[in-house]
């Protein structure tokens, strides 16, 4: 492969802390120098960045895919174009397809797939519980030796305290996290928007906000007990966010990550019974809101995810109680996030850290920082380029996006995956 | 039990395996005198080892098994025990899945009681056996380092052997994954460990425990499959190299092969002591008979 050079960039590596104007080299897929000045190697196709950021292929730990068995909704291939367009380069998976991701063999088959797209490693997640039908413990072992990167019921929580005590000890010895959907079901029901004067004024089966915080509560205190490792996906309520603050300063090994709806919208955004908001958890009131982008700033959550989930349309042409919960955010995740930039509310290389180095480490991956030998992904993008969010306009497949209309700063120029182009 | 009491036992114990392996009985020892096998759970290698024990000291021997006693037609246990004690049996053998059963038995009987096995509390003669195995094998108990591997929480055959084994100077880990150690094990005096490799590095000694069906399917299930579990925590070869080279193998039956322990192993004519456990148990059996009617026999 020749070396690649790109020069006139604003270097940002978020696990070093660097953010110098400078060139980077690319060679064999690797990351061979970087510096203020690179001099070009013979053969080395140059590329002028114009001074934007270049930064970390984007590790995006929290994705549901339509495969398996939900391919009309996205394949793994659509899902790659939306994530190289959204300078994504390493993405986790969630387990809960059909068939669910409860054997070794579909493991090795996840990550396949993903080496077979060229763009985007698939770091998948097994199921806790066989079939994620949150009964009985799946081969943890097993599945962590093919390559499962945490444990987790995807979408579905472990409702059983005695199954989340187990999990909790078991994938211990595997060096694994739990990964929980932190929503106590029996309290949250059939709800579909955040309790709250809203879902009463529209008429809608609410989820009150103390169903997530129940479930946070009550797994830290299994942490505490099974000395396990927690993380708690999409947390978007300010209780649960001050319960696992708690938790971290007692030391505990608890974390969690948020997603770009959960600091850029709130409950409002389902306004005229619009599905493409209806998430899960639900948007929530403008202070849970607030709550989440202050916990993202002190430190309280550990990474952003997109918590992508392709739906299709007659998914969502239906009834705002029937309609299904989820949105598409492989190419809003970059976006979204440095909104919180440009509103000073989150600097920037710590923004790009809780896309890049901070899922990586959570997930044990080789990926997310620029030093020297690591694999050339990388992302480069327009920190100030403006653009509007269209459903019907976006890369991949699924245009369920939650984000419809929102006009954003920050535009993804140029996708590498180990030293090959594979966007703009 | 101290720590002369046991090599008291286990002496005596040594000296009737001589007996029995020359043919030899002492069939006027326990003349007269009566054993009763009551058994709540089934048992086909400890009823059948103290049954021999006993004919082979002269005792009158009784098995009752729970399938042929009147506690299937609602007798509670201390009625039982107050018709046992009307019949005037002097050895009372107890084998029941509540923990604490025979504690209760012996305070209600005026015959010796012998725990043969109490839900998952104790099991002391399987533990007198496999010291003596040990002993027979090793020359010692003290300062060897015995790996108990599986099922600990579960097994009365563990907590037993823990402590001998460390009222005896053995150092004694306990190795399993999470979900099968007890809390507070290190309390007991045991290290734990739940990695085979680390946890049987230098071990003289393996004792293999038995891991019940239930525990690896089900809603109760606290391990993911039988796959797995050998996988990770079955005894093969390839784990045992991880051992001491002489290290030796034992269990306390019935094996499931393929889940806790490979065949290779189980059969190992050099490592595996398992067939010799089983002979120690009728030996050791004897001696504890032996001894417990001695206040009774006035010699």
């Amino acid at each position: 492969m020749t070396d690649t050079l790109i020069q006139n960039a604003r270097l940002i590596d978020p696990a070093s802390g660097l953010d110098q104007v400078g060139a980077l080299l690319v060679r064999d897929g690797r990351i061979a120098d970087l510096g203020p000045a690179l001099g070009r190697p013979d053969g080395a196709v140059v590329v002028d960045a114009g001074g934007a950021v270049l930064c970390p292929g984007l590790v995006d730990m929290r994705a549901e895919l339509g495969e398996p068995g939900g391919e009309f909704r996205e394949t793994i291939a659509a899902a790659a174009q939306a994530a190289a367009a959204g300078g994504i380069t390493t993405l986790a998976v969630l387990p809960n397809t059909d068939p669910p991701i409860d054997d070794a063999a579909l493991v090795r088959l996840l990550r396949a797939r993903g080496e077979e797209t060229g763009s985007l490693a698939i770091l998948p997640y097994a199921a806790i519980s066989k079939g994620c039908r949150g009964e009985e413990l799946a081969e943890l072992g097993l599945l962590r030796e093919a390559g499962a990167v945490a444990f987790t019921d995807g979408t579905r929580a472990i409702a059983s305290a005695r199954l989340m005590r187990l999990a909790l000890a078991y994938a211990g010895q595997w060096g694994a996290r739990v990964v929980q959907h932190p929503e106590e079901p029996s309290l949250a029901g059939s709800g579909c928007a955040t309790q709250g004067e809203l879902a009463t004024r529209l008429g809608l089966p609410a989820i009150p906000p103390a169903a997530e915080a129940l479930m946070v509560w009550r797994d830290i205190r299994l942490v505490r007990m099974t000395g396990g490792a927690v993380h708690f996906g999409h947390v978007s309520t300010a209780e649960a966010l001050d319960l696992i603050r708690a938790a971290k300063a007692d030391g505990l090994d608890v974390t969690c990550d948020t997603a770009p709806p959960y600091f850029d919208l709130n409950e409002t955004a389902i306004g005229d019974f619009r599905t493409y908001a209806k998430l899960s958890p639900p948007l929530r009131a403008e202070s849970d809101r607030l709550a989440v982008a202050a916990a993202l700033a002190d430190g309280t959550i550990d990474a952003i995810a997109s918590d992508h989930q392709p739906r299709d349309a007659d998914d969502k042409r239906l009834p705002f109680a029937q309609a299904a919960p989820g949105g598409t955010g492989l190419a809003t995740l970059l976006a979204v996030t440095l909104a919180q930039v440009h509103n000073g509310s989150l600097p920037l290389v710590k923004a790009l850290g809780l896309l890049t180095v901070a899922p990586a480490r959570l997930l044990g991956a080789e990926a997310g920082t620029l030093a020297r030998g690591s694999p050339a992904d990388l992302c480069l993008f327009d920190l100030e380029r403006s653009w509007r969010v269209e459903a019907g306009a976006l890369p991949g497949k699924a245009q369920n996006t939650p984000f419809d209309g929102r006009a954003l700063e920050g535009r993804v120029l140029g996708t590498w995956k180990a030293g090959r182009r594979v966007f703009g | 039990m101290h720590p002369p009491q046991i090599e008291t036992m286990l002496d005596l114990a040594e000296s009737y395996v001589l007996l029995n392996r020359q043919g030899k009985t002492q069939r006027d020892l326990l003349r007269g005198r009566t054993l009763i096998n009551l058994f709540f759970e089934d048992s086909t290698r400890t009823r059948t080892s103290f049954e021999l024990a006993g004919k082979r000291l002269g005792a009158d021997v009784i098995n009752m098994s729970v399938a042929s006693s009147s506690v299937n037609k609602g007798e509670t246990l201390l009625d039982t025990a107050a018709t046992l004690n009307a019949m005037n049996c002097d050895l009372l053998v107890v084998r029941h899945g509540q923990s604490g059963a025979p504690n209760l038995l012996a305070q209600k009987v005026d015959a010796a009681v012998i725990n043969a096995g109490d839900g998952t509390h104790e099991h002391p003669t399987q533990a007198l056996l496999d010291a003596l195995t040990i002993r027979r094998r090793k020359g010692r108990l003290e300062g060897l380092t015995v790996a108990i591997c599986g099922d600990v929480q579960h097994s009365r055959v563990a907590r037993s052997n823990i402590h001998l084994l460390c009222a005896m100077g053995s150092r004694v880990r306990v190795v399993g994954p999470p979900t099968l150690i007890p809390n507070q094990a290190a309390r007991l005096g045991v290290e734990v460990f739940h990695d085979m490799k680390t946890g049987l590095q230098g071990a003289d000694v393996v004792m293999m425990l038995r891991l019940q069906r239930e525990r690896m399917s089900g809603a109760g299930s606290l391990v993911p499959s039988p796959r797995e579990y050998f996988r990770f925590w079955g005894l093969d070869a390839e784990k045992l190299a991880w051992a001491k080279d002489d290290a030796i193998v034992m269990h306390p039956g019935p094996m499931n092969r393929g889940v806790e322990i490979d065949s290779a192993v189980a059969d190992d004519p050099v490592r595996s002591v398992i067939k010799e456990q089983v002979e120690m148990g009728v030996a050791v059996r004897m001696a504890v008979l032996d001894i417990l009617s001695r206040a009774t026999r006035n010699d």
